[in-house]
């Protein structure tokens, strides 16, 4: 009689198909998973740890480099947080707040074609990838030209806005809209009908919805179960209540395939909302009426000693708000992005924690990869659509 | 503003165990013992339909007594509906029990709680460090661990 015997082999973190330092170490019988153990860390650089340390202005650009491929929605989620500790959500202007929707779309757009490039990649279909980057290069000149760095945007403040949009930005972002959904029919078509794709992706990596939500998986990974759930209807901020858009919730069968859809749906939708706020698009302030917690324009800071002095203050001392504790979650393109901040009334946060979805999803790999095989680890992995810069924080 | 209908729920159910009810911006925060967190957390799920745990951490109020709160973030996807719990843990015996026999997704939490508060999670089934290297020693979310790591001078500012 034959002996039974698992090898155990390691997956990362240097493995291209890791998506950045995850490790996988992996109990296999044959080519069949039958454990597997997560290792993350390796990208950790303790941000809760240094927002402590900094005002609440300061701790602004370390959440850009949370999610790196969404770095907007991670300032969104920041400042609504902290917009909703100091009791002035209600005064931030309406172009600000749709710019903000404008912007957050865009990075959705941004995160999602990040996702098809180097799910599609990992899978075997290069072309996709080519295709995904040539448009998320635009989005990315979008991002140089309304905050001056392609990533690490900043662009959003407590308040409001960083800058205003640069001339002849709105007519660029209703272009890039209207031809976008075509491009995602490109994906499609290439994608889609493809039999190896669709052997590749189909019944692979189900997750029930009981299950999903019970691991705490949140976004499209957990709309591909069939869950008809998204923050921005059900929770909304923003003003989100006042778009109309669709969830899409794919096949509703909590397969790679399912979320594959989803996904590509959600990128229209996108669309559909950016048409929405460029419509509404008025001109009009960019900052809250806040002068002890927004920054003065520079020639306030110049000409008027009350500028001057309100500059000085929020740059050396900072703000202080009440002491108390809020949470605000958004729906970032992963899933639920949450902020909690505990105030004590100083101008440093006493606590930040961040709820990083990408952390919370992969939690859900070992059950989803359990008894596959191999290489549906690396479509799996694709499917849930993880960043490693918010997994480790 | 009305009280959050999870609440009256809870007061009926556990009046003895509640130790506060706050309310700030329009978030609901109660405040329960320690003893009683799991049976309270399987109650709210079951009968009050909170099936998502956003959000498991601990806070640090270092100087005040009790040291540690452990605070768990509630959603109902059904109801739409947040509610916050706190759990006060003392200094000198920093234990909670896991609720990750109720909500699976706890577990990571949990074990990042332990991992970064020191706040350590009895039957908890895989409590290891999860973001710091499995040899570190010491909890750096804790207000007493340096931010410059434990065998390294203050930072002093930019020299030049």
């Amino acid at each position: 009689m034959a002996t039974k015997e698992t090898m155990t082999i390691n997956m990362g973190p240097q493995h291209p198909s890791t998506h950045g330092v995850l490790q996988l170490v992996l109990e296999l019988d044959g080519e069949v998973v039958v454990k597997a153990v997560p290792h993350i860390g390796f990208l950790h650089r303790g941000v809760e740890k240094i927002a402590e340390y900094r005002t609440y202005h300061q701790a602004l650009p370390l959440t850009d480099r949370l999610d790196y491929l969404a770095p907007m929605h991670n300032n969104l989620g920041y400042v609504l947080a902290v917009e909703k500790l100091l009791g002035i959500t209600d005064m931030i202007p309406e172009r600000a707040t749709t710019i903000r929707v404008i912007m957050a779309e865009l990075t959705r757009l941004k995160s999602h074609l990040v996702w098809l490039a180097t799910h599609a990649l990992d899978i075997g279909a290069m072309t996709v990838f080519i295709y995904c980057f040539r448009e998320r290069e635009r989005v990315m000149d979008m991002y140089e030209k309304v905050s001056g760095a392609r990533m690490t945007s900043n662009y959003l403040k407590v308040g409001g806005l960083m800058a205003d949009l640069p001339d002849g930005m709105e007519k660029e972002i209703r272009d890039f809209v209207n031809e976008m959904p075509g491009h995602v029919d490109t994906y499609e078509g290439l994608l889609t009908g493809n039999r190896i794709w669709q052997k590749r992706i189909q019944g692979v990596g189900v997750i029930s919805a009981e299950a999903a939500i019970d691991m705490g998986v949140s976004g499209p990974s957990l709309r591909g179960s069939g869950v008809d759930w998204d923050l921005r209807r059900d929770d909304p901020y923003c003003g989100y209540e006042t778009y109309e858009f669709k969830v899409p919730t794919g096949t509703g069968e909590g397969d790679t395939w399912s979320r594959y859809k989803a996904r590509l749906d959600e990128m229209r939708e996108s669309c559909k909302i950016i048409h929405q706020a460029l419509d509404r698009l008025k001109p009009g302030p960019i900052l809250a009426d806040c002068p002890k917690i927004c920054l003065p324009p520079k020639k306030d800071v110049v000409n008027s000693i009350e500028g001057l002095i309100h500059h000085f203050k929020i740059v050396s001392e900072g703000y202080k708000p009440e002491p108390g504790e809020v949470y605000v979650g958004v729906e970032n393109p992963k899933g639920e992005l949450g902020f909690y901040i505990v105030s004590d009334g100083s101008a440093k946060p006493y606590r930040m924690k961040i709820r990083p979805p990408s952390f919370v999803n992969l939690q859900a790999l070992p059950q989803m990869v359990e008894g596959r095989l191999l290489a549906d680890v690396v479509a799996i992995i694709g499917t849930l659509d993880i960043v490693l810069g918010e997994i480790d924080r | 503003m009305t009280e959050h209908v999870a609440v009256s729920k809870l007061k009926e159910k556990f009046s003895d165990s509640i130790l506060n009810v706050a309310e700030f911006r329009g978030e609901t925060t109660v405040t329960v013992k320690r003893d009683d967190i799991v049976s309270i957390c399987a109650f709210l799920k079951q009968d009050i339909g909170f099936n998502f745990l956003t959000d498991l951490c601990g806070v640090d109020y270092l100087g005040k007594s009790p040291r540690f709160m452990v605070v768990y973030h509630l959603y109902s996807i059904g109801n739409k509906v947040r509610l916050r719990l706190k759990v006060p843990v003392p200094e000198n015996d920093p234990r909670v029990d896991t609720v990750s026999g109720v909500w699976g997704t706890a577990s990571w939490h949990e074990r990042e709680c332990w991992d970064l508060m020191g706040i350590s999670f009895n039957k908890h089934p895989d409590l290891r460090r999860i973001l710091m290297p499995a040899d570190w020693e010491g909890h750096p979310l804790r207000k007493d661990y340096p931010l410059q790591g434990p065998d390294r001078a203050p930072y002093q500012g930019r020299v030049s």
